[in-house]
């Protein structure tokens, strides 16, 4: 932008942008506020924005009750797990439709995005039975390999985006210099492309740590994450504010920040490059 | 760039992917082919043979069914007007010049990362509770009677909750579209006398189309088995019950799989319709 | 050694046939320049070389053995490309010892390779920068650098000076030829500028779609092209050609004449017209004639203190040993 634009002008924008701005993420605000407070406080009336004994007594509480370490761990493990997973079967998938392009490439893409608009539900006793069968039922490995398949085909899509601004004479040039195929996907495509597989592993991970449907159904008590967690607290009887507060603050902390640096891959990954 | 010799190299470094992604649409697919023809009630006597089109019809002429496809029809069209306008307002607000733009951004993409089972229970608890909600709160200190949000406007709530989530996401493509728009377009656009509402109508909507309509069809696909805010505030009650959730109450609840499975494949249908559209945007984009 | 023999090499993509059957031999040690067009299958001639382009049929050997379906990296030749193609997420060093690196080279063997690749092309200073730090003309230097350590028997250059600007062209043509005179290694270079093709090489292929037009040495191909196509593309500026009733006194459907061998004048001459666009390099002019029957506009070359302007009735007279004669085909007639 060129042009000057009056002061007044930006402090009117500046105004209005911050106040939504706060009003869309107050919500979450008043969500860690209430984790600080004590269960009266929490429920007080009239409502205690600030003015209110900050405490950390929740977080103890909840942690010690619900073993809350057990289920972020399952959840650091299933999301990781299955993103990492499905970066190493997609990374070799993504340069070859990227560098070795065919008359089929492009259908293959599609055809893999299309999975993604299976909807769960249509498939979820198959999935159920197929677990129940193989002993794998609230298990980590069937969140892991259900998780994985589902955003395999946007860790390829992201992973091709990335690849396909990688110029191919620089892969040729190690094809030259005597590289092998193993050696030119290790020493040069992949650092080369280590911002874009990073950005894609960081959107896998926040999708498949949010994912609830599959998390929900497929586990009860040992392979539960803090999806399942969290929603364990909707029972009415026993709930309290400040505690389900702090069990959200905890639940959301970790990804909110990584959210906060992938947000730009956000859109080329979730839109598979359509807006740009 | 394609000798024989690397084109085999890629085939095998494709084939790990395709053959998973195939196994897990093929496999899951056919066994809810197969049961949707059976009469299948695993707790009640297990596989009883065959009915045909039985539970096809059965599920479609059940008293649930039409409800629950206009109650996923008013979730998904509410959550996507919503979004849609909101969201092009907030793009042009935050594409203005102003302080603070990148902690604003921060600020509005937030509720994206919410993981939907937390913000269903923060807003039906902390917002929406009639006796302890910051809304109830509101509402008498304003001398008026408190609302009971989920029993008395159930729909407009889960709407205003979902909407909250994904509005982030409509706005942050919005924003990026916005942005790669031409600057020099609005400038000669306004040397030809265009006052500022019709640079918005006949520049940047325009310029907008292409985005709206990706945001619209992602939405689509995921507000379409939209789950965890219904399973967690009203569990399908008041007449919130989806699609996804009456199919998924006939299998995990009433399970009676074969119904279920029957009310898959009408969910599978439903989704691909909308998933051609997509399709064909993304395909598009391929060979630009 | 580094002797390229090319033996009825076609190319096809899907069923479009790009390179027809074609034969061609690059001898030990000669500096050899594909010269066309863009789009007449220059590139793909020396990807298929070097090994980055598979061949439809045919054969290619290199030093005698057939080397057709022999991986690039085997093939022992080296390639420079018209990007650079340097990795960026290396130093110019690592760059350099990339090649080396794959072969597993002795590291004492690859520091003295890289030290003296460096001091060659004036990179010492610069061995520890990432070539995103480099000037177009350093990461020119650096993609060489890389090429010759490997010590190949051939080297490839994909238009390699295409992004430099025009200054640092014509200094990086002179420093790769000097390489040329000091290694004495066969190179096979890929232009379209016909100015890199004739200050460059020893020998000189035009193709045009896919067909070797002509072979040979700068000054053959001046002199003597063998038809139309090449002597309008070897030449700047353009050869011109004269059809219609001036062409048949000669004896030919068409003649060429170079603007370099018209003679202009304000006063006589063979053929008249008026000065359209006069332009003063300094050392020459170059004028555009209106009006000359069968050719229009012609373009002369004459001293650069010629004046004349828009409008001036000129006179010209063709150097009649200089005169190129082409039948309806448009092949040479001698």
């Amino acid at each position: 932008m060129a042009r000057s634009v009056t002061q007044r002008r930006k402090i009117i924008n500046t105004a209005a942008a911050w106040a939504i701005g706060l009003l869309i993420f107050f919500p979450i605000l008043w969500t860690i506020l209430t984790s600080f407070k004590t269960e009266a406080q929490a429920i007080a009336d009239p409502p205690i924005f600030l003015g209110f004994d900050w405490t950390l007594e929740n977080y103890g509480v909840v942690m010690e009750r619900s073993n809350y370490m057990r289920f972020l761990w399952n959840s650091v493990i299933i999301a990781g797990g299955s993103t990492l997973l499905g970066t190493i079967i997609a990374v070799p998938a993504a340069w070859s439709m990227a560098f070795v392009p065919s008359k089929r490439t492009k259908d293959i893409l599609l055809w893999m995005l299309s999975t993604k608009m299976l909807p769960a539900v249509g498939v979820l006793y198959p999935i159920y039975l197929i677990f129940i069968k193989m002993g794998l039922l609230d298990t980590k490995i069937a969140l892991v390999v259900v998780l994985m398949l589902i955003n395999l085909p946007i860790i390829v899509w992201m992973l091709y985006t990335y690849f396909k601004e990688i110029p191919g004479e620089i892969l040729e040039a190690a094809r030259m210099d005597g590289a092998s195929l193993r050696e030119e996907v290790l020493y040069v495509l992949t650092p080369m492309a280590i911002p874009g597989i990073a950005s894609t592993i960081l959107l896998n991970v926040i999708l498949a740590w949010n994912e609830a449907f599959w998390t929900l159904n497929l586990t009860a008590a040992k392979a539960a994450r803090l999806t399942a967690f969290i929603a364990s607290y909707s029972s009415p009887e026993g709930l309290f504010y400040a505690k389900l507060s702090a069990a959200s603050t905890m639940a959301i902390a970790p990804i909110l920040i990584l959210g906060w640096f992938s947000q730009k891959q956000l859109v080329s990954g979730l839109t598979f490059g359509a807006v740009k | 760039m394609a000798t024989q010799h690397s084109r085999s190299a890629a085939r095998i470094m494709l084939a790990p992917a395709v053959i998973l992604l195939l196994g897990w649409m093929l496999v899951p697919l056919i066994m809810t082919l197969f049961f949707s023809f059976k009469k299948y009630l695993p707790l009640r006597g297990g596989d009883l043979g065959w009915v045909g089109f039985e539970n096809y019809v059965r599920f479609v002429t059940s008293s649930s069914f039409w409800p629950s496809v206009l109650t996923t029809l008013v979730i998904v069209g509410g959550v996507l007007v919503i979004t849609v306008v909101l969201g092009v307002l907030l793009a042009i607000l935050l594409n203005q010049p102003m302080w603070g733009q990148g902690v604003v951004r921060i600020l509005v993409i937030a509720p994206f990362f919410v993981m939907p089972t937390v913000s269903a229970l923060v807003w039906k608890n902390m917002f929406m509770d009639p006796v302890n909600g910051l809304f109830a709160h509101l509402w008498k200190f304003f001398g008026a009677t408190p609302v009971e949000w989920l029993t008395q406007v159930p729909m407009s709530s889960i709407i205003v909750i979902v909407s909250w989530q994904w509005l982030p996401f409509a706005t942050l493509i919005l924003l990026t579209a916005i942005q790669s728009l031409d600057g020099e377009q609005l400038e000669a656009s306004e040397m030809d006398g265009a006052p500022p509402l019709a640079r918005f109508a006949f520049i940047v909507l325009p310029h907008l189309g292409r985005a709206i309509t990706v945001v619209v069809l992602i939405q689509t696909i995921f507000l379409l088995s939209i789950f965890a805010e219904i399973f967690v505030t009203t569990q399908g009650a008041f007449g919130t019950k989806t699609l996804t959730y009456l199919i998924y109450q006939r299998v995990l609840e009433s399970q009676n799989v074969g119904l279920g499975s029957a009310g898959g494949v009408y969910a599978i249908i439903l989704a691909n319709i909308v998933a051609i559209f997509l399709m064909r945007m993304v395909g598009k984009n391929l060979d630009a | 050694m580094g002797q390229i023999q090319l033996n009825q090499v076609t190319k096809s993509f899907g069923n479009v046939q790009v390179i027809p059957p074609l034969d061609l031999t690059i001898e030990d040690g000669e500096f050899t320049v594909f010269v066309g067009p863009s789009g007449c299958g220059k590139s793909t001639l020396l990807r298929m070389i070097a090994g980055l382009e598979d061949l439809t049929s045919g054969q290619i050997s290199i030093d005698g053995e057939d080397a057709t379906d022999t991986p690039p990296a085997k093939r022992g030749l080296a390639m420079v490309f018209q990007s650079y193609a340097l990795y960026p997420h290396m130093s110019v060093r690592k760059n350099i010892a990339f090649p080396m690196r794959m072969a597993k080279m002795d590291k004492a063997e690859q520091d003295r390779r890289i030290e003296a690749a460096a001091s060659a092309l004036n990179l010492t200073d610069y061995l520890d920068r990432r070539p995103g730090q480099l000037s177009g003309g350093q990461r020119q230097r650096v993609a060489i650098g890389r090429a010759i350590v490997r010590e190949p028997s051939a080297f490839l250059f994909d238009e390699p000076l295409s992004n430099l600007d025009a200054a640092l062209r014509v200094g990086m043509r002179l420093e790769i030829s000097e390489m040329h005179e000091r290694l004495k290694t066969t190179m096979i270079y890929v232009t379209h500028d016909q100015v890199e093709a004739m200050t460059m090489a020893d020998k000189i292929v035009v193709l045009q779609a896919g067909v070797i037009e002509q072979v040979g040495s700068p000054l053959d191909l001046y002199n003597a092209p063998c038809n139309k196509f090449v002597a309008g593309f070897i030449g700047s500026p353009k050869m011109n050609f004269i059809e219609g009733a001036e062409a048949a006194a000669h004896g030919a459907h068409c003649i060429g004449c170079r603007p370099e061998h018209i003679t202009v004048s304000t006063t006589e001459g063979l053929w008249q017209g008026t000065v359209g666009v006069a332009e003063h390099l300094g050392s020459d002019t170059y004028i555009h004639i209106h009006g000359v029957p069968g050719c229009d506009p012609m373009t002369v070359r004459a001293s650069g203190e010629f004046t004349v302007k828009h409008g001036d009735r000129v006179y010209l007279t063709p150097d009649m040993n200089h005169l190129h004669k082409f039948d309806e085909a448009g092949l040479r007639v001698a």
